[in-house]
């Protein structure tokens, strides 16, 4: 299974990164951690003619924690996240779903910005990105644009980046302290891609109901999305073991997983209520 | 592609093509061939090596990416003579038959220890859920590393027992 | 040191002074392995870490199709492409060797009729698999060999493939149309009189069990090196393992060289469970294209070509009977069931089909017995070996059916098998027959209610019982319980060479083979007690090569301590004998007046000398001898695990899992104890998560380690082993037992019942392996 050919360059700077994905149009891949991408073409089902790597860009890979919320460069690697104190405060749930992430090496090189442009639908970062309502800026020929998570993610493996465009960070909106948050996944074994995952997060007003429910799929969608008829379902209630039980059977109606050999939908469509169930009872017993 | 850097405490130079993984690299051009290649997908984690202090796969990396680096693999963490204590933990616990995943669970374990001298035994357990090994059963090789903590400064409390 | 250690002898070993020439100042000790130095430190030698200047890399191009008629091969494209020296297809081979490709033959179990399916080298006339080498492609790197096999154009004819057993039986498409048929062989276990004893058994019951494709997977993948050289006309093959020997004596006979033109080279190997070693088509091909081209030639098989190309296992499904009194004694088994063997008969295809059959009575007593087996051909990799073939499946099925059966009768399923446990003084009790091999077997001593009763009292089976189909916190709680027996030291014999070097030390040859499971050190210990000497004047155990010893058998069928060891006892003794007879002649005195101490040569009067003064003056001195026996031996034990399943999702976890056994006599506990171990994680994993699946065309769906799920450190933390040496084996002067495969043997019986005693309240009762999550949720629903 050795790498097929390919030209190699590391530019300096993310406007020559740019200009080396143009002028190949859809034959140049970017390659960060590569712990995505080097697997699919050491199985040969990725032939890029020329490899981008970023490695040499400088500052995409700072975590800023601010007013407006959290910034992750695109170079920002998920051991980072592990490191950083401040994030476990700052935005809890992304620490919390980040843990289940692979294992202990391909998180010394896997990188948000690759998660995010690879977008696996069984991945966590797509799906926290989805949930949390994140904001991407990326850089192209024609300059720079923001794109939100919603628009942002389009199909399995698919999104609206374009092949001439850089992911250069995301930004996660700002996270109160009092928030009501769980994060669940069920995978064969630790690292392995989520046959189903649940983020959930919703604000509770003065008399503990729910509102502003913010409820992601990982690994039982089409692609990262969230679950708005559930999340409508969510917001008002007092959530106790029955209330979750109820929402849950939504989320199972809303799921929309692809099945496969591994599992069938309907399986899966099961596992997104059971998780969804149980994440809402740990939510609630979370007090702030 | 002209690639310097760091193996084993060494400056080496190479000239590979460009898509030379540094499993590859290390074995076949710089001649090191105690890291070994299990699966060519980042799953197995045999391959694994320590660039900059970090475990990676070796396999999931192109050779080029390392320049620069600092790379330890298994012969980097042996002494001139004899076992380092890592070594010794594994060879008295029996963490090893076929010996195939070993220099990978060598080079991430001290990757681990070496940060994390007092890792506990579950942590040690799913930091190594990364590196497969298809003869020992695991268990002796979680009952080395923990029995290994000691050599890095941290406790060698017992493995909760399963004898 | 682990589990408990008895070193109590009860006597029963035939030839006691066999028994006690082997001294015990190593053996039965937890000796560091000699082998870890090398291993720890980067310095093994697996075939991939060797490089001959000049050599080439070879890569395979594999059928994608499952069934078709192979029409045309052009590799005019390939061979232009950049580094690519040659691309050997199976017309260049049929000329090259006047007209035939060779095919091969089976080491097991073969039969004239059963050589239509044997695998030709390369692919003749059809492809029946996907994964079935169609042309060979050397170049100056790997990576561009790998380039150079999109580049060859293939015409294949599809056909319609045999997608599974039921497909292969209803015959719509035949693999081999000469045959007829897709069933290359039913054999069958006939003991007494089943018919009979089921048409008047009080009690009877009849079920359908199914275990999965799945495999060994060893860490290392196959390769080769191999070195043709034409001035002295021989031919270097590195990299082999498990059974040299009989490898050579094929390639060869194909290749048409004489024997001693072949060598087989054997270094470090990275496990092999059964399926590395074998003949495989590669086996022919790399040396092929060695000697044609007259360059050395290496090939790595990799991962993804392992799944499709080594040898696959276990897949087999069962309808079993039971006849029963009352009480619950056993009268009868009745069983047919059906082998997925895949496209091709492989060296040992047909071995776990027989072991399923013969050993589906496991330590029972089981008066009548009438077991068929069909080996079904399909459009699937071959299957052959892999640890505890077949005894594994048959132990699922026969165990599985003992618990619903003791559940009808109302007897406890504990006391069920122990009432059927075959007692100490039967032994030896004989196996079941099979037909067409005949050849009779008898287990060889033990005591198998002993090993249950440690094993219930370890688990603590009375405690843990009261859990049974329990909710707590959410999950069901269960126990399941097994009984085995393992087979192993099969024969005819092994050989071992030692010499007593002029420094004083002594060289171990051996024509066992090492696998990962420490066979250098605990034949240097078996060496050294043998000789009296210290382990340290073990110059080193150099094992499996055909240059060792005149002739070898291998490592297959847990026998290199039995058969391996047992040699090396023999040979010692009769290089002892070579020393004091030459002692005796420069000493001037009788043979019996020499003494040999660990250290020195003792004479009558003042006449000592070290054995390395000695050695130097007088020596070197060689001796080689082999040890024969048709008489297996039979390991034997009792597994118990604690389950307890998430109804949401049908995980499983194994909270406790303990196993007993009896081996005869433990050399090293430590090795032993990895075995162990080893073998019932790789059962965990067989029952919980490995799974190799097909689509219905014949394509691997499971093509990665990403698909294909093999146990890691977190699944099964909790596992007590426990090893007994109580009953020796009378067969070897060692008193030992093969053990190498136990520990699998009855996991997939004891997971399977532990999750139907957890799952009671539920109803459900799962016939069918393996018990991933979403079929134990898909269980559960069909239940509700």
């Amino acid at each position: 299974m050795k790498l097929p050919n390919f030209e190699y360059v590391a530019p300096s700077t993310p406007a020559e990164v740019v200009k080396v994905l143009a002028e190949n149009r859809g034959g140049a891949k970017i390659i960060a951690g590569g712990q995505s991408l080097l697997p699919t073409m050491a199985f040969r089902l990725a032939q890029p003619s020329i490899l981008v790597d970023v490695r040499k860009l400088q500052g995409l890979d700072t975590i800023v924690i601010d007013s407006a919320g959290v910034l992750l460069g695109a170079r920002t690697r998920w051991c980072d996240i592990e490191s950083n104190a401040q994030l476990a405060k700052a935005h809890p749930l992304l620490v919390e779903a980040i843990r289940h992430v692979a294992h202990y090496q391909v998180r010394n090189r896997g990188t948000v910005g690759g998660s995010l442009a690879h977008a696996d639908p069984a991945s966590e970062m797509p799906c926290i990105a989805a949930t949390c309502e994140a904001e991407l800026r990326v850089l192209g020929p024609s300059g720079e644009r923001r794109i939100k998570a919603a628009d942002f993610f389009q199909g399995p493996l698919t999104t609206a980046l374009a092949e001439d465009e850089l992911i250069l960070d995301v930004r996660l909106p700002v996270w109160p302290a009092a928030r009501r948050w769980a994060f669940g996944e069920f995978a064969r074994r630790p690292g392995d891609f989520a046959l189903a995952g649940i983020a959930v997060f919703y604000d509770v007003d003065g008399e503990q109901r729910a509102r502003n429910a913010h409820i992601g799929v990982a690994g039982a969608c089409y692609y990262s999305r969230r679950l708005p008829e559930t999340e409508r379902a969510l917001n008002g209630q007092r959530v106790d073991s029955e209330i979750a039980r109820a929402v849950a059977a939504v989320a199972e109606q809303e799921a929309d997983p692809t099945g496969d050999f591994h599992a069938s939908a309907e399986y899966r469509k099961a596992l997104v209520a059971t998780l969804l169930e149980r994440a809402l009872v740990a939510a609630a017993s979370r007090s702030a | 592609m002209n690639i310097t850097l760091e193996l084993n405490g060494k400056s080496v130079e190479v000239d590979v093509p460009a898509r030379t993984t540094l499993a590859d690299c290390i074995r076949h051009h710089l001649m090191q061939t105690g890291t070994h290649v299990g699966c060519e997908h980042g799953v197995c984690g045999a391959c694994t090596v320590i660039v900059n202090g970090e475990a990676v796969r070796s396999c999931l990396m192109l050779a080029v990416q390392a320049e620069g680096s600092k790379v330890t693999t298994v012969e980097g963490l042996t002494p001139p003579e004899g076992l380092s204590p890592l070594q010794k933990c594994f060879r008295e616990h029996h963490a090893l038959q076929c010996g195939f995943c070993t220099p990978g669970f060598l080079t991430t374990t001290h990757a681990l220890l070496t940060r994390e001298p007092n890792a506990t035994e579950e942590r040690i357990r799913h930091v190594l859920s990364g590196n497969l090994c298809r003869c020992t059963g695991y268990i002796p090789i979680i009952e080395a590393v923990c029995a290994a903590r000691s050599a890095y400064g941290g406790q060698a409390a017992a493995v909760k027992a399963t004898k | 040191m682990r589990g408990a250690l008895r070193l109590r002898r009860t006597g029963r070993c035939g030839e006691s002074d066999k028994v006690t020439s082997v001294g015990e100042a190593y053996v039965g000790r937890p000796v560091e392995r000699i082998e870890d130095l090398r291993l720890l430190t980067g310095k093994g030698c697996y075939v991939d870490d060797l490089s001959i200047p000049g050599m080439l890399h070879a890569a395979i191009l594999r059928s994608s199709v499952a069934h078709g008629r192979l029409v045309s091969v052009d590799a005019s494209r390939a061979l232009e492409m950049p580094g690519v020296c040659a691309v050997i297809t199976g017309a260049d081979i049929a000329n090259g060797l006047n007209g035939a490709i060779p095919r091969i033959p089976m080491r097991q179990e073969a039969l004239p009729e059963l050589e239509r399916f044997e695998q030709p080298v390369i692919a003749n006339g059809k492809v029946r698999y996907v994964g079935e080498p169609i042309a060979v492609v050397v170049a100056d790197d790997a990576a561009r060999a790998e380039d150079a096999l999109d580049a060859i154009v293939v015409d294949i004819e599809t056909l319609p493939a045999t997608g599974d057993s039921a497909a292969a039986e209803r015959g719509d498409a035949l693999l081999y149309e000469e045959a007829g048929t897709n069933c290359a062989l039913t054999l069958s276990a006939v003991r007494g009189n089943a018919d009979a004893a089921f048409a008047t058994a009080p009690y009877t019951r009849r079920e359908r069990f199914r275990v999965h494709r799945h495999t060994a997977l060893p860490m290392e993948t196959r390769g080769l090196l191999a070195e043709w050289n034409a001035i002295s006309g021989k031919l270097r093959v590195l990299g082999a393992s498990k059974v040299p020997f009989p490898n050579r004596r094929v390639l060869a006979a194909h290749l048409k060289l004489r024997v001693e033109d072949v060598e087989m080279l054997e270094g470090d190997t990275g496990g092999a469970f059964g399926v590395r070693g074998e003949f495989y088509p590669e086996d022919f091909l790399i040396p092929y294209a060695a000697k044609r081209i007259g360059r050395p030639v290496k090939w790595i098989e990799d991962r993804r070509e392992h799944l499709i190309a080594t040898n696959h296992a276990r897949e087999a499904e069962c309808e079993l009977e039971l006849a029963c009194d009352l009480d619950g004694r056993i009268l009868a088994l009745r069983g047919h069931a059906r082998t997925d063997v895949g496209a091709y008969l492989r060296t040992n295809g047909l071995t776990p089909s027989r072991n399923i059959a013969q050993v589906s009575t496991g330590p029972y007593r089981i008066p009548h017995v009438l077991f068929s087996v069909s080996a079904m051909l399909t459009s699937k990799t071959p299957v052959g070996t892999y640890r505890g073939p077949g005894r594994f499946e048959t132990d699922f099925f026969r165990e599985r059916l003992f618990d619903l059966v003791a559940a009808d009768l109302n007897i406890d399923r504990v006391e069920f098998r122990r009432r059927n446990l075959v007692r100490e003084h039967e032994i030896p009790w004989a196996l079941p027959v099979v037909h067409p091999f005949g050849g009779e077997t008898s287990t060889d001593s033990g005591n198998y209610e002993a090993a249950l009763d440690r094993c219930l009292g370890e688990f603590d089976w009375i405690g843990k019982a009261k859990m049974n189909g329990k909710l707590v916190d959410g999950r069901y709680h269960g126990v399941g319980i097994g009984c085995y027996i393992e087979g192993g030291a099969s024969g005819p014999r092994e050989s071992a060479r030692l010499v007593l070097e002029t420094d004083g030390t002594v060289s171990v040859y051996t024509g066992s083979s090492s696998v990962g499971q420490g066979l250098e050190t605990v034949l240097t210990q078996i060496a050294a007690d043998a000789l009296g000497m210290p382990m340290s004047c073990i110059r080193g155990v150099f094992h499996g090569s055909t240059t060792g010893v005149k002739e070898g058998f291998g490592s297959y069928s847990s026998r290199s301590v039995v058969m391996g060891g047992s040699a090396v006892v023999g040979t010692a003794k009769k290089l002892l004998a070579e020393v004091k007879d030459a002692a005796a002649r420069h000493f001037g005195c009788e043979r019996e007046q020499i003494g040999i101490t660990g250290t020195h040569v003792v004479g009558p009067g003042e006449k000592v000398l070290t054995i390395a003064e000695f050695a130097r003056n007088y020596g070197p001195f060689s001796a080689e001898d082999s040890f024969s026996s048709n008489k297996r031996t039979y390991s034997y034990g009792t597994h118990a695990a604690h389950v307890a399943v998430d109804p949401r999702t049908g995980e499983i976890e194994v909270i406790d899992y303990v196993a007993v056994e009896d081996v005869g006599r433990i050399i090293n506990p430590h090795t032993l104890h990895g075995q162990t171990l080893g073998a019932i994680v790789q059962g965990l994993g067989g029952v919980l998560l490995e799974h190799l699946v097909y689509s219905e065309d014949g394509q691997l769906l499971t093509g990665s380690l990403a698909d294909y799920l093999m146990p890691s450190a977190t699944e099964f933390p909790s596992i007590r082993v426990f090893a007994l040496e109580d009953y020796p084996s009378p067969n070897n002067p060692l008193g030992a037992k093969g053990a190498g495969e136990g520990g699998i043997i009855p996991v997939g019986g004891v997971i399977a019942n532990a999750v139907a005693a957890a799952l009671r309240p539920l109803g459900v009762e799962p016939r069918e392996l393996p018990l991933s999550p979403p079929r134990i949720w898909q269980l559960i629903k069909e239940q509700a």
